[in-house]
């Protein structure tokens, strides 16, 4: 049998078997790989779950969100203020309340305007945000030296993160494929026709910001302690908003798989060669978002398909051409 | 407390013609060419950096490197409108889908030119400030450079509107942005005068960019600032709007020297957001935008 053929009708057992294997390597993984590694794939989960919830409200409504890191970092002061207070599965649910709730009231002021008004208010709030915290910690709460976490296991930041991006690849995965997820790819499509339709786009695309921030927030209170130092000015690094955008760009948007591409890629390389390569490191960086969105706007996922179309048609035009030949031989 | 008002508001105006001048150049490359140029900023640090560079390389005043920085800012501009962002329009279906690639392709220019400029010129503070004596001016003291700075920004700013408004290229321009396509049929080089806006939008950046050196220290970080203030003042006076975004750049000028005069400087850009909050709950399309 063709082997294109058993790939396509066993597919969702092969998905399922891969899922399987990277569940079971992930998990299994800080009982023998060294710290380094294991902190790398902290970092890896965290970038999926960030471009993901990213993509799954910027992609499929066409607004452009650039507050992730103003949620990352409600997530990270969250931890940073209730560190030994509350145990830390709270501590996450809370961080990641607060964002959403944070998400909640900008959706409701923001997002019945034009797109680029949109994006306007996101790209500063959290330089808003970053200097308000800043402001409150320091000048009201005295605390100019920052927050100081204790050392925490990497494993265990691990399985905390590896269960947020289940949880979050699960609910995403479930609201693709609900109603809400149609009413939500229409507005995406076209906005008027789908209020026409009768959705209430408002009230969609507020939810759905909502429940993308509880990711983000939740991310930035899990990822905290392998911080160490937190301050105001790190929490709210305006570079967290751009990374989740390069890594789904570049994953390609149009597929549920194209942004956790992005973000394994994404995140190996920013580990391994951001501290060597300092400031070229964000040079090549802008590079790559200026390419990517000129040359490769669907991004690799899309660069796949278009490549697997073009060579599927060149195959069947040649077993064609060469079945002609055959019958032309007889 | 009150004796200090009149000075505050006067260095605010003067402040925010520069602010003015900025915005006018993100909102003409906004209105002309559908680009939100989120590293308008970075054009500002980029010529205030060249004006040091000429100062300490060749000993250039910082007064005549306008004459070099502008031009040289013009021509980036230009060529990007060119390059990458006529490649881009031809390549994108829709406008919304163009506005926000061109968005993020801006995105893209920030972290080059910022990180190059930071490999370049470090971290660290320069100073190249000129004619700091202090004049009196209305009953207050105001630096020298302070004066000239105001002066050739609302120069600049006026020129620009009444070349917008008066004459033949200008109307060619607010044809343009108005309706590319109709525009083109009538006879209009619209490439040519995308080209043209957006460089004049990085030239008026510029020259904010020389003029910010000659009045405060600058380093390869006062970008970013500069673009949130821009974007700030042109939702404020109407995205696309050129009279309103100079006028709102004076009220943003006079509102951050009021809020670090009388409060606390870390709570300016708070204050910013405030304002921009409430109006877009209350008029959207800015002070003097339309629809």
């Amino acid at each position: 049998m063709d082997i294109t053929r058993l790939l396509t009708r066993y597919r969702k057992l092969l998905v399922a078997g891969f899922i399987i294997l990277v569940l079971i390597f992930l998990t299994t993984f800080p009982l023998y790989g060294n710290d380094y590694y294991v902190k790398l794939l902290t970092f890896i989960l965290m970038m999926t779950v960030l471009a993901v919830s990213w993509a799954m409200f910027s992609g499929t409504t066409g607004y452009m969100s650039l507050a992730t890191a103003a949620f990352f970092g409600v997530g990270i002061m969250a931890t940073a203020f209730l560190e030994g207070t509350l145990p830390f599965p709270l501590i996450i649910v809370i961080g990641g309340l607060l964002a959403s709730a944070l998400a909640f009231l900008i959706g409701l002021v923001t997002l019945r305007l034009k797109g680029i008004y949109f994006a306007i208010f996101t790209f500063g709030f959290v330089m808003f945000i970053g200097q308000v915290a800043y402001y409150i910690d320091v000048h009201i709460l005295n605390n100019a030296w920052g927050h100081d976490l204790p050392l925490a296991n990497p494993g265990t930041l691990l399985y905390w993160m590896l269960g947020l991006t289940v949880v979050t690849l699960l609910i995403i995965h479930f609201i693709r494929r609900s109603r809400y997820g149609l009413a939500l790819l229409s507005i995406g499509g076209n906005e008027e026709a789908a209020e026409h339709m009768g959705i209430n786009t408002t009230m969609a695309k507020v939810m759905l910001f909502t429940i993308s921030a509880v990711f983000m927030g939740a991310a930035g209170a899990i990822y905290a302690p392998a911080l160490i130092h937190v301050e105001a000015r790190i929490a709210f690094n305006v570079f967290n908003s751009f990374t989740p955008i390069l890594m789904a760009i570049f994953g390609g948007m149009g597929q549920f798989h194209g942004p956790i591409i992005g973000a394994v890629v994404y995140g190996y390389l920013d580990r391994t060669l951001r501290s060597e390569l300092q400031e070229y490191f964000m040079v090549i960086f802008g590079v790559i978002l200026v390419v990517v969105i000129l040359f490769l706007p669907n991004g690799i996922t899309g660069l796949i398909a278009t490549l697997r179309d073009k060579l599927g048609g060149v195959i069947a035009k040649w077993r064609k051409g060469g079945q002609a030949e055959e019958h032309a031989n007889t | 407390m009150l004796e200090a008002l009149p000075r505050l508001i006067i260095t605010g105006i003067m402040d925010g013609s520069i602010y003015g001048l900025l915005a006018m150049g993100l909102t003409l490359q906004y209105g002309v060419c559908q680009v939100l140029n989120i590293s308008h900023g970075e054009f500002l640090m980029l010529a205030a950096m060249l004006t040091w560079t000429l100062t300490d390389a060749l000993g250039i005043s910082p007064l005549l490197a306008v004459a070099i920085v502008g031009p040289l800012l013009f021509a980036i501009g230009f060529l990007l409108q060119t390059t990458l962002f006529r490649t881009l329009k031809k390549r994108t279906p829709s406008p919304p889908v163009f506005e926000g690639s061109a968005l993020l392709i801006a995105f893209g220019l920030f972290y080059i030119i910022s990180f190059a400029a930071r490999r370049n010129w470090g971290a660290r503070d320069y100073v190249n400030t000129i004619l700091v004596d202090r004049v009196s001016f209305l009953g207050t003291s105001v630096a020298l450079n302070q004066i000239i700075a105001f002066v050739i920004a609302v120069a600049v700013g006026v020129a620009v509107y009444l070349f917008l408004s008066r004459t033949r290229p200008g109307r060619a321009i607010r044809a343009t942005a108005e309706d590319p396509a109709t525009a083109g049929l009538m006879g209009v080089n619209t490439n040519m005068i995308l080209a043209f806006s957006f460089g004049l939008g990085a030239l008026m950046a510029g020259i904010g960019g020389v003029m910010t050196s000659w009045r405060n220290p600058i380093s390869t970080y006062i970008g970013f600032n500069n673009t949130v203030i821009a974007l700030v003042v042109v939702t404020l006076g109407g995205l696309g709007s050129v009279p309103g975004s100079f006028i709102a750049g004076i009220m943003i000028g006079i509102v951050s020297r009021l809020v670090s005069g009388l409060w606390n400087p870390l709570l300016i850009v708070p204050v910013y957001y405030a304002i921009l909050m409430i109006l877009l709950l209350v008029k959207p399309a800015g002070l003097l935008g339309k629809r």
